[in-house]
């Protein structure tokens, strides 16, 4: 493996960390509006939610990429193959976080809405100065997580046909012969973003497991 | 465009085959998973510096890698070690090794639960040795686990749709043979998507409610 062959691969490192970056910041605020929709005291928007959240963990990330990349030509967005797969992560990613911050929602403790009651706020003003960054604290960790899991997850685009970083590792290992050492190297690159990210996760978790425990 | 559903359906004996693989393909990854899981706890709590270090390693690089690369890793790397398996097999191979890094962890976290108290007690209130392994060690911890372990078998179960990528039986392989055929892609990822679906919800449905009646003695 010359550095040409490290370049190629290289450059479908930026495209997996390009589909992340877009899956987890699309994921944001569908997220939170799976969330709101999750907590919310109407039964009907409550049950939309469950299905979506539903749908998304209870299908392989693999069919979610299928059918957004068959399935919007259909609707008539001819979309480009990375436009199609960043949609399906954006969705992916809105029922995975909006599962999590439902939790840290409800982990907030109830003193916290009935003080806020008590002091006259409204309903908005209670979930978005009072509950919200709380809860936004309490899902870090799970919130990290998860982007771990996403960056995983863009792998997945090459099966579809994308070139991202595991599919620049299948062209490269096609052109030399070396698969093992190439997808050693693929593997490394995963771990050198991953690894970082899941040590920070594990670090949040346990200064907040002692913070819970005073 | 007009959907056509019709060339799917007609499949359907080959649809319920993959459905078929897709099973065979979880239960064998996750027997293994298992059993890597155990081997895993038992290494680390030798508490040997060493062997500790390497089963770490093993499970923080399958859980900071996709399976992906996992597998295609496994697919080459198993022939250079003079393993010929086929496709199927190399994908539980490869399940085994990815599931087995989580289970690992999910155990530990089940046998660190049980306080040491606990057995002492059990032992002073006169329970026979192997009485008090089996009601005050392995029951409870098995209750902590099963949930952890159900939501890992599902999640196992989804993954196997990564396996088509070394062309292994199961049903994602299945239907990209049915689309190759019928060029109806849509038609055949939207049916495979809701055919998983009924799968992780009937499996989610069967496991709760064996683990109701495995462990419904009380909680206190």
């Amino acid at each position: 493996m010359d550095i040409q062959h490290f370049t190629y691969l290289l450059q479908g490192l930026v495209w997996t960390l390009f589909l992340a970056v877009i899956g987890f910041a699309g994921g944001i605020p569908f997220g939170i509006l799976v969330a709101l929709m999750r907590v919310s005291s109407s039964p009907w928007l409550r049950r939309a939610a469950m299905a979506w959240i539903g749908l998304f963990q209870g299908t392989p990330l693999l069919m979610q990429l299928f059918v957004a990349y068959f399935g919007l030509p259909l609707l008539g967005f001819n979309v480009a193959a990375w436009a199609a797969v960043a949609v399906a992560l954006t969705f992916h990613a809105s029922a995975f976080l909006g599962e999590i911050w439902r939790g840290a929602i409800e982990a907030v403790p109830r003193g916290q809405t009935e003080a806020a009651l008590a002091l006259g706020l409204h309903a908005r003003s209670r979930m978005v100065d009072v509950i919200m960054p709380q809860a936004f604290k309490l899902s870090l960790p799970a919130t990290v997580g998860f982007l771990v899991q996403l960056l995983k997850g863009t792998s997945l685009a090459a099966i579809v046909g994308f070139v991202e970083l595991t599919r620049s590792g299948t062209i490269v290992s096609n052109q030399i012969y070396r698969p093992l050492l190439v997808f050693g190297v693929v593997g490394a690159m995963y771990f050198a973003m991953c690894w970082p990210l899941s040590l920070w996760g594990r670090q949040l978790e346990r200064r907040m497991a002692a913070a819970t425990a005073k | 465009m007009k959907l056509d559903f019709s060339v799917v359906a007609d499949a359907w004996p080959t649809l319920l085959s993959g459905i078929m693989g897709t099973f065979y393909l979880a239960f064998a990854g996750m027997a293994l998973a298992l059993v890597i899981g155990v081997l895993g706890v038992a290494i680390l709590r030798l508490h040997k510096a060493v062997p500790s270090l390497l089963v770490n390693a093993f499970i923080e690089i399958i859980r900071n890698t996709p399976f992906l690369v996992q597998i295609y890793f496994v697919f080459f790397a198993l022939p250079l070690a003079g393993v010929r398996l086929n496709p199927t097999l190399t994908a539980i191979v490869a399940l085994g090794l990815n599931g087995g890094a989580y289970a690992i962890e999910i155990i530990r976290g089940g046998v660190e639960s049980i306080p040491k108290g606990q057995t002492e007690a059990g032992l002073a209130l006169g329970l026979h040795k192997h009485e008090v392994f089996r009601l005050i060690v392995l029951m409870p911890a098995l209750r902590a686990i099963y949930p952890s372990l159900s939501s890992q078998f599902i999640l196992l179960t989804l993954t196997t749709a990564i396996c088509t990528s070394i062309s292994a039986y199961e049903l994602t392989y299945v239907g990209q043979r049915i689309e190759a055929e019928t060029f109806r892609s849509f038609e055949v990822y939207f049916t495979l998507t809701i055919i998983y679906l009924l799968i992780s919800l009937v499996t989610m449905w069967v496991l709760s409610t064996i683990g109701r009646h495995a462990f419904n003695y009380p909680q206190r």
